[in-house]
């Protein structure tokens, strides 16, 4: 998938939770529950593997941190 | 069962409750106060004659056919027009009133047409009626003398006809135009015998600002207003009560039905969305269902260039699982998938996301509230507790303010917007917010109190500012907020809310609406008692969808304007069943009833219920897919009832994303758009042709009944079932009121839904269980849904759209009263004669920079595509912005708009597009360049 894409919607994602949240823990926290409840295992899949590729280029930090926390959950894991 | 032949109690019920006790014909009647004489006997089962008197009008006294006495008053008053009385003792009949009657009978006649058989053929003629009632023999004045019989008749509305010698200027369709539809198009003109019904400034009905809606033709009690069907095909034999197939209102018909023919639709007086009131689509635009286009048989071929092959049901079903399971064993499971439809009953949408889930094993199923709806869904969940409007349509008639914002009810929700402004007259206050000046803003007896005309796409800062004057002006409710919301998150969104950044004054300047409108505005709402809030495609259709939504219902909670009647947030639905669709567990990360699939006891109960083991992981959305198709990794795609390459943005993104699939196969009644790329064709089944049910926007389940067999043979849950059976995964219901059953058997607001309550009932709003075994109204009364209410800081993020030198302008998208979406069935429809193409709106100003004239074509360019159309020049878009519609295949509109979604649901932003338009030669680009008609060509004819 376009992982361009991709990067601007976890963005968006980190963008609004980052603002609703009263300290960075949790806005991290509920990015990365937002991402669990809604993207595909495929989306995140990809969005992990940017990450490990090159540091996640294009990702905002609450949207980083969140996507860090997927990683080496089954669902992220192996391609299927 | 024929129509207006329902009973008609005369005037309509008054709402007192003290009751009035009075003799009519010697027996005792009790009525609310305020009751006329007429109704109070009708109630009684005494019938007086009347003709300028209907249940649905208030009395108007003129036809003088409803004559009574009363004991001890001097004259013969007008039932419809007396109150009733405590000790009032009435005469309904003797030889004197007879003796008026028939002579007042005797003038209608002598000036009505006399070929009774010609007028009794629709079979609702209450003029002969009436005459057989009084015991009207021979006529003494004959026809000779001066009468208005040969006057001409005016049939330039394609529905219907007015003839003028048949009309016996009761004023009933005069006051059915202002009181129920409120449009305030028709007059009586001149006096006495030239008295004449008259359109606008005598003008044919066709060219007047009738909207014809109907209400005139169902009021009219002689054949002076009639439908053309009914001329042409006759009396009807039978009479199917069923629920219309367009918009989120859910009005309720009585198909009126001669053989296999429908002869014309009535709104159904006891139907609750409408309480008989109907639009000009639902009313009279339903020749789609039987026009030439529709495809009758199913149809394959192996690549998209190959010509299409007529073949049989079960070929046609059993190629397409071939190719499903031949995609999935090259690519894996989850790389097919498919999108429910909200045209299609609850019970088809229901089967078609439970054959993804248990037949695909995944859960790629998505639906098309996904382009519409899907932030409400998640806001309304996120704060309130559950995914819908919180009011039946009826509450509006207890609201004191009503705040509209990015919704066009008149035109989108034509039957609702009579309710409200219904309302309006009565005098509640409105606030518009919207960028164009839409009709609410300023109609016949109906001026908005403020309208904020907001720059598209800074909704969230306006809803913000709104709050921020309820708290700072100390007119939030927080006894209420202690009472019945997390007081910690309020806390936090309060001190949010209070930021100067959220002020009128800093909304101003990103909005473009003056501050102190704003404000005056905001205390309105804040302070009136009871205020409610409608909204459409205007609030979700943005990157920030979800965050208004969220917006909306923290304003709601926070002045106290949730959990009774006149209050409330309602999503107005764009079409039939996007309620029903999102209900049913349409989408790709929740089972029926809105339980996320990773809840594992919930899922647990339809693994055993479906015996199959579920996906816990949730699928892709229609977005999603595209984007997954265009990488390789989703290759086959089920549609059933949607057209995506219109409906959905940036066309070449979805055209792209569906060249590269192996597979789609789409169920469809016509040849729309995204069959150009499809493998399979099946024909689908309009809503005549079907049982089940449909769901609006006040969660309303209705029946939905067969009124003619399908015409391809299958009604679509039928086909559903068959395709699931060919992929291994057998489902058979002997009709879909089995299907209902095992719904109500997995979701619990849907546990008490049955077809035989629905039958008895007429309707329910759900939740209906055992806590509420007939519906429920209004929600989250006395505690909300999820408990406490929530209450969530939403920041304004502006949109990554932004206009600049290239594309200056903000395009905007909408719908009119006479198309229906991507118009596959309106087109199809006489209405084409009020809206044949789409054209775009620009102001004055913007057009004179560019030289473009009115009428003149015009180009529009994205960064996602161009296209043309004709450019209408108007101030009703304010400089900076332009409008159009989608209704038209040939301008493509959604060429244009862009791939930008909401955040958290990845709605399309619709609503923002930036562009540029330039003068054009003609059409050319876009659409109509690349791609034809509505036709597809087949092997071998």
């Amino acid at each position: 998938m376009d992982i361009h894409h991709l990067v601007t919607m976890a963005n968006q994602i980190a963008d609004f939770f980052k603002s609703s949240n009263p300290n960075r823990a949790e806005a991290v926290a509920a990015t990365a529950a937002h991402l669990r409840s809604f993207w595909d295992p495929r989306m995140r899949r990809e969005i992990v593997a940017h990450l490990a590729a090159d540091g996640g280029g294009g990702l905002n930090e609450i949207a980083r941190d969140a996507v860090r926390t997927l990683e080496g959950e089954n669902s992220t894991k192996a391609a299927g | 069962m024929l129509s207006k032949t329902d009973r008609d109690y005369g005037t309509p019920p008054r709402t007192s409750t003290k009751p009035v006790t009075l003799e009519i014909d010697g027996r005792e009647v009790t009525a609310p106060a305020g009751t006329s004489v007429l109704r109070a006997a009708a109630l009684a089962d005494v019938a007086i004659p009347k003709l300028c008197a209907t249940d649905s009008l208030e009395p108007f006294g003129s036809c003088r056919l409803c004559l009574v006495e009363v004991e001890g008053r001097n004259g013969y008053p007008a039932s419809c027009t007396t109150p009733v009385e405590s000790g009032m003792k009435v005469r309904t009949k003797s030889e004197t009133l007879e003796r008026l009657r028939r002579g007042v009978m005797e003038l209608y006649m002598s000036d009505h047409p006399p070929d009774r058989a010609a007028c009794a053929g629709n079979g609702n003629c209450e003029l002969h009626a009436m005459a057989d009632a009084v015991g009207l023999g021979e006529m003494r004045y004959g026809l000779e003398g001066k009468n208005h019989l040969a006057a001409a008749r005016d049939v330039s509305n394609p529905y219907f006809a007015f003839d003028p010698a048949r009309c016996i200027v009761c004023s009933r369709c005069v006051r059915a135009c202002e009181e129920v539809q409120g449009t305030f198009a028709l007059t009586i003109d001149g006096r006495g015998f030239d008295s004449v019904v008259s359109p606008s400034q005598h003008q044919p009905f066709f060219e007047s600002e009738c909207v014809s809606c109907g209400a005139c033709v169902q009021a009219c009690p002689t054949d002076a207003l009639v439908e053309k069907s009914m001329l042409e095909k006759g009396v009807a034999e039978r009479s199917v009560t069923t629920t219309c197939g367009y918009c989120g209102v859910g009005c309720s018909f009585k198909a009126e039905v001669k053989g296999d023919e429908v002869v014309r639709m009535l709104p159904n007086k006891d139907g609750m969305p409408n309480h008989g009131h109907s639009c000009v689509k639902g009313r009279f635009a339903w020749g789609y269902a039987t026009h030439p286009d529709r495809v009758l048989e199913p149809m394959v071929r192996e690549k998209t260039s190959d010509a299409w092959r007529t073949v049989s049901w079960d070929e046609a079903i059993g190629y397409a699982a071939k190719r499903l399971r031949e995609i999935q064993s090259k690519y894996g499971l989850g790389a097919i998938g498919g999108i429910t439809s909200s045209r299609c009953t609850n019970e088809e949408t229901y089967l078609v996301q439970k054959m993804v889930r248990a037949a695909f094993g995944n859960n790629n199923v998505d639906t098309c509230a996904r382009v519409c709806h899907s932030p409400t869904g998640y806001g309304l969940k996120t704060t309130l507790g559950t995914s819908a409007g919180t009011q039946d349509f009826d509450s509006v008639l207890k609201a004191d303010v009503i705040l509209v914002i990015g919704c066009n009810p008149t035109d989108g929700h034509p039957v609702f917007a009579s309710l409200m402004k219904r309302r309006l007259r009565q005098g509640a206050k409105l606030i518009v917010a919207d960028p164009r000046t839409i009709d609410l803003v300023r109609t016949p007896h109906i001026e908005a109190a403020y309208h904020l005309p907001l720059l598209p796409g800074t909704n969230v800062a306006l809803i913000n500012a709104f709050a921020h004057v309820a708290l700072s002006e100390g007119l939030a409710r927080e006894d209420f907020v202690r009472e019945r919301c997390e007081w910690p998150a309020y806390e936090l969104w309060k001190t949010f809310i209070l930021e100067k950044r959220n002020s009128p004054e800093a909304a101003a300047a990103v909005t473009g609406v003056p501050a102190e409108n704003i404000r005056a505005a905001a205390r309105l709402y804040a302070s009136a008692g009871n205020a409610v809030i409608y909204y459409g495609l205007g609030v979700t259709e943005h990157s920030q969808g979800s965050t208004m939504v969220l917006g909306m219902a923290n304003l709601a909670m926070a002045t106290g304007n949730l959990g009774r009647e006149g209050v409330g947030v309602n999503p107005l639905r764009g079409q039939n069943n996007v309620q029903g669709s999102c209900d049913m567990g349409s989408f790709p990360h929740e089972l029926p009833g809105y339980r996320h699939l990773s809840d594992a006891a919930m899922r647990g109960g339809f693994e055993a219920a479906w015996g199959v083991k579920l996906d816990p992981e949730p699928g892709l959305r229609i977005p999603n897919m595209f984007d997954a198709a265009l990488d390789g990794s989703f290759r086959g795609l089920y549609v059933q009832g949607e057209d995506i390459a219109q409906s959905d943005p940036n066309t070449h993104h979805v055209t792209a994303a569906l060249g590269a699939m192996e597979c789609i196969i789409v169920q469809d009644i016509f040849f729309n758009e995204t069959a150009k790329y499809a493998h399979v064709f099946l024909p689908g089944s309009s809503f005549l042709e079907k049982d089940g049910t449909f769901t609006n926007s006040e969660r309303r389940i209705s029946r939905v009944r067969k009124v003619l067999p399908p015409l391809a043979g299958k009604a679509d849950w039928e086909v559903t079932c068959e395709l699931s059976t060919a992929l291994g995964y057998p489902m058979h219901y002997a009709h879909p009121s089995a299907i209902m059953d095992e719904i109500a058997r997995l979701t619990p607001s849907f546990a008490g839904v049955n077809y035989d309550k629905l039958d008895r009932l007429g309707s329910v709003q759900w939740p209906c269980n055992d806590k509420a075994p007939e519906g429920t109204p209004v929600m989250h009364v006395g505690q909300f849904v999820r408990g406490k209410g929530r209450f969530v800081v939403t920041e304004y993020i502006p949109t990554d759209e932004k206009v600049g030198p290239r594309f200056p302008l903000i395009l905007t998208t909408g719908r009119i009263l006479s198309q229906y979406n991507v118009g596959t069935q309106t087109r199809r429809t006489a209405n084409i004669a009020w809206h044949h193409e789409d054209v775009l709106e620009i102001h004055p100003h913007d057009a004179e920079e560019r030289g473009v004239r009115d009428g003149a074509w015009v180009k529009i360019g994205s960064r996602a595509g161009e296209t043309t159309m004709r450019a209408q020049v108007t101030e009703r878009v304010p400089p900076g912005i332009v409008y159009t519609t989608f209704h038209h295949q040939s301008s493509g509109t959604n060429v244009v708009t862009t791939e930008n979604s909401d955040w958290a649901t990845n709605c399309p932003e619709y609503k923002v597009t930036a562009v540029q338009v330039m003068p054009a030669a003609g059409p050319g680009v876009g659409r109509a360049a690349g791609q034809g008609a509505d036709s597809h060509a087949v092997a071998g004819r």
